[in-house]
């Protein structure tokens, strides 16, 4: 499975009233780190598949999303279950330590 | 195939010159580019106007693209993870990374680089993310029409706040001496800079804000007087500390924390270990110098090899 794209008006939908646990990509385009994670968690969206959903949420494209969920830094991550936030990751997350929340789900 | 001649670590200039030299010399590298880290410091800066061969200047991320792309065209193998444990023991260098892979290397060539610089403050942490920043590039967008603080006094330091300037209000750069260490081009950059602002030998002492910054607190570093900023932004911009966390109690380092190397080569204290760039280099710390000290520990890693056999 790939990742999802979300908008303002899909966010609800795709991520809060999801059955599956959500990682939630926010990225902007002028943002290098965000560029460097896509791959990342392109690559883990395969190795959940069935397990956990990946979205991607373009901060400046879906402002209100943006604020909705309080970003101010990128890239950031959270980790969505049931519609809660259960793991938020700012700035760089590694791989390693992505897979160590996802492995617990 | 998890035997390997020759492991690099890291992909910013010092560790993909290395690739390219010593792919091109038919060493088959295997370079672990880290996850995050990918391509090095470069990465979230935005023009390069100083590396030879760009006249009108290159973006930073492009730049190491196209060193990407020059060392797997000679055959070098780029896996994006990080290292995660190193033995280095000079007759077989085990390497693990973060998929949880261990390789046997012959040689190792570190070019780990280094990290943004904390100003060690809880305050820095309780507030990352909630309007404390180390990368101007990606977050400035957030601070719009606001006042922000740049802390730091040196070329990172100006970069960062004349980029901001776009964005915000105010910028005011924070520097614990009288006057900046930056170069005089981007000194004279910020001083026409209606926006910038500077406070002259001052220290970071508190960040405020209950769930977002909401000012500083300043310490003057002659009188020790405290005065308050209002601003919404903290943009942390005081250096670099090498990353030196999987080597610093196999190898000798300085008191630094930069790995020994028998300048002008790039031996370290066990053979078959090679180190180059920001991880090394606590003077020049440029892109091209990276990069030359990268060719070095690739033609090292070289003759080293040649002289197993």
């Amino acid at each position: 499975m790939s990742v999802i794209v979300a908008t303002d008006s899909t966010f609800a939908l795709e991520v809060l009233e999801s059955p599956l646990p959500v990682v939630v990509d926010f990225w902007a385009e002028w943002c290098a780190p965000c560029k460097q994670l896509a791959p990342i968690l392109e690559e883990l969206s395969d190795t959940y598949d069935g397990r956990v959903k990946f979205v991607s949420v373009n901060t400046e494209d879906n402002l209100q999303t943006m604020a909705d969920n309080d970003i101010r830094s990128l890239p950031t991550v959270y980790v969505f279950s049931g519609g809660q936030l259960l793991e938020s990751f700012i700035g760089a997350v590694p791989k390693s330590k992505l897979r160590a929340v996802l492995d617990s789900l | 195939m998890t035997d390997r001649d020759l492991i690099i670590i890291g992909s910013g200039p010092a560790g993909l010159t290395s690739a390219i030299y010593s792919a091109r010399a038919g060493l088959n590298p295997l370079v672990l580019t880290g996850t995050l880290s990918a391509g090095g410091a470069l990465m979230t800066t935005t023009e390069v106007e100083n590396f030879p061969g760009f006249p009108s200047g290159i973006q930073g991320p492009e730049l190491m693209d196209h060193m990407m792309e020059q060392a797997k065209k000679f055959g070098a193998t780029l896996i994006t993870e990080d290292a995660t444990n190193l033995e280095l023991t000079s007759e077989i260098n085990k390497v693990t990374d973060s998929s949880g892979t261990t390789y046997n290397a012959t040689s190792v060539i570190l070019a780990m680089g280094s990290a943004y610089r904390k100003l060690g403050l809880y305050d820095e942490t309780r507030l990352a993310g909630r309007g404390v920043s180390w990368c101007a590039t990606c977050d400035g967008f957030f601070f719009r029409d606001k006042n922000i603080a740049v802390i730091g006094g040196g070329d990172s330091a100006v970069e960062e706040a004349l980029f901001l300037s776009r964005f915000a209000s105010t910028v005011t750069i924070v520097h614990r001496r009288d006057q900046l260490r930056a170069s005089l081009i981007m000194q004279q950059r910020a001083g026409a800079n209606a926006k910038i602002r500077f406070e002259w030998n001052s220290e970071v002492s508190a960040i405020t804000g209950e769930t977002s910054v909401e000012g500083v607190t300043l310490t003057d570093t002659v009188t020790g007087d405290t005065r308050h900023l209002d601003v919404e932004g903290v943009f942390v911009a005081i250096g670099h500390e090498p990353r030196n966390e999987l080597v610093a109690s196999q190898l000798t380092m300085t008191d630094g924390g930069y790995v020994v190397v028998d300048d002008p080569g790039t031996a370290t204290s066990i053979p078959g270990v090679f180190a180059c760039g920001d991880l090394v280099d606590y003077t020049y710390r440029q892109a091209i110098t990276a990069a030359g000290s990268g060719c070095r520990a690739a033609l090292d890693a070289q003759n080293y090899l040649a002289s197993l056999h």
